[in-house]
């Protein structure tokens, strides 16, 4: 079974890269290079530390960023799905929020917080925090309530039936939450760096757009996915270690 | 096992003809304008199973979750072995209709989770706990996990949890109700056992009234709108009875109908 999903992964994998370097091969565009100049262009920058350079620089606001989205925005999200009175308070920023164009809102951040760190951390928390908050508030004001009464009635604290009850039983959906916010937050890093000031691997796609060296900007974008697709993998893993009944399945009754 | 609250709470009783282990006193509850219960009282003889019948919107559970201390009521008092209730206790356990169950804890962990929020050391919680599963037949189970279970499995993990923390009184609301019937059936033989056997004081709550005449020692009538006490019935000549030949017995069959000619009214 492993196996045979692993073989389904490759076949994936194939089909599209493969895809890619035919569409590189006609061409449909001057600019769109083949997969193998791609992965030329990728291979030769991270051999001359181009790459390592870049995500140093690219690191810092989406590591803190998503730092902050994911502990915040999961405390905020459990407040606001446990007290109505927080989420009448609370639950319309965040809406806005997820709703507001960011290219439009970057303009006001540079004026309020210049053009460094702080706003790229800004840019990368307000695409990534919304989804994480408004996810972990609706798994946890959706808590069975007959759990919560069965912890109530064998005595549990309010502190107990929130840690032994309510979180687990929002996990996947929380875990969910963090899945589509992390997500976001790396185009927020990568938005961020077009938009603010050319950095990191947003330096390498607007400097290799310019000097028409287009194997070298696909090969960033397509660094910054595969990136994005590890630390996904890696919080599955986090998610399975931490709830590992989540896997299981769920009675439905 | 030790009853030791049996001596002290004789003196307690005021009708002198019965061990009272709990009793409801003028219990009111409203839900904004309306009523849900109204000036009910009743007690429960202890040892005996007291079932709580009418039909649905009667307040039937809306008064074992007081019983319980998850809801507090809007006037009147609730009393355990004497003692005035505030909130859920030790003394009380519950059975929940939907079985209340943890999904992501196997059938251990399930069992001993009222043992685990008393604090009580793993090992320790974890051997009461598989004594219960044997008891409730559920042995060789204690690692599965509640949706690899049957509802009547599932069931018997609720039973095996509210059973381990030993409490004296035991509140099942509608416990059966979502199980298949001839589950039922074993269940509510399984139920005349554990009420002769265990010293333990029972509240069922129950729609259904060929099950509140098999398993009740008493049966508290409701009707609704807004809910009062309106008959008590007490089976006298059916706990002697074989658990097989009770649906047999003209006493069995007269009680059934006596209170379905009283329920029929209300019945929509």
């Amino acid at each position: 079974m492993a196996h045979r999903s692993l073989l389904l992964k490759f076949l994936s994998a194939f089909l599209v890269f493969g895809a890619w370097e035919i569409a590189g091969r006609i061409p449909v565009s001057y600019a769109f290079p083949t997969f193998v100049e791609s992965m030329g262009a990728l291979a030769r920058m991270a051999f001359d530390g181009t790459l390592l350079q870049a995500y140093t620089e690219t690191l810092k606001p989406l590591a803190i960023g998503i730092a902050i989205s994911a502990v915040t925005g999961i405390a905020i999200g459990l407040w606001i799905g446990l007290s109505n009175w927080f989420d009448w308070l609370f639950s319309p920023i965040f809406i806005v929020m997820q709703a507001a164009p960011l290219a439009a809102l970057i303009p006001l951040l540079v004026m309020m917080y210049g053009i460094g760190l702080t706003s790229k951390v800004f840019v990368v928390c307000i695409m990534a925090m919304p989804v994480i908050v408004l996810n972990t508030a609706g798994a946890v004001r959706n808590t069975p309530s007959s759990l919560t009464e069965m912890g109530r009635s064998f005595q549990a604290s309010s502190l107990e039936v929130i840690l032994k009850i309510v979180i687990p039983a929002a996990s996947p959906v929380i875990f969910s939450g963090l899945r589509l916010g992390v997500s976001a937050g790396f185009i927020g890093a990568i938005l961020s760096e077009l938009k603010i000031t050319p950095t990191g691997v947003g330096d390498i796609i607007t400097y290799s757009r310019s000097i028409a060296d287009y194997a070298s900007m696909y090969a960033a974008i397509f660094s910054i996915i595969v990136l994005a697709v590890l630390f996904l993998n890696l919080l599955e893993k986090i998610e399975h270690f931490l709830f590992e009944g989540n896997t299981r399945g769920y009675a439905s009754d | 096992m030790a009853m030791p609250q049996t001596d002290s709470t004789i003196a307690t009783i005021d009708s002198g003809k019965q061990d009272i282990a709990v009793s409801v006193r003028n219990v009111t509850k409203n839900y904004g304008p309306v009523e849900a219960l109204k000036d009910l009282s009743l007690d429960f003889p202890r040892g005996q199973l007291t079932s709580l019948l009418g039909p649905s919107g009667c307040g039937k559970t809306t008064l074992l979750k007081i019983i319980a201390g998850l809801l507090d009521p809007t006037a009147g008092d609730i009393e355990v072995d004497g003692k005035a209730v505030d909130g859920p206790g030790p003394d009380r356990a519950f059975v929940f209709q939907d079985f209340a169950l943890l999904p992501w804890a196997s059938v251990i962990r399930n069992v001993s989770f009222g043992l685990e929020l008393r604090g009580m050391a793993k090992s320790e919680r974890e051997d009461i706990a598989s004594k219960y599963i044997k008891d409730v037949g559920l042995a060789g189970f204690e690692k599965s996990y509640p949706h690899e279970l049957s509802g009547g499995m599932r069931q018997r993990v609720g039973l095996a949890r509210a059973l381990s923390v030993d409490a004296d009184v035991l509140l099942m609301d509608e416990p059966f109700s979502a199980v298949d019937e001839q589950t039922r059936r074993k269940f509510q033989e399984d139920l005349l056992a554990l009420v002769a056997n265990e010293n333990k004081t029972f509240i069922f709550v129950t729609h259904s009234i060929e099950e509140a005449v098999y398993v009740s020692d008493q049966i508290a009538i409701l009707l609704p709108r807004p809910s009062r006490v309106s008959d008590i019935i007490r089976p006298t000549g059916l706990r002697e009875k074989d658990s097989h030949s009770i649906r047999r017995d003209p006493e069995y069959l007269d009680i059934v109908d006596e209170i379905w000619d009283s329920l029929r009214s209300y019945v929509e």
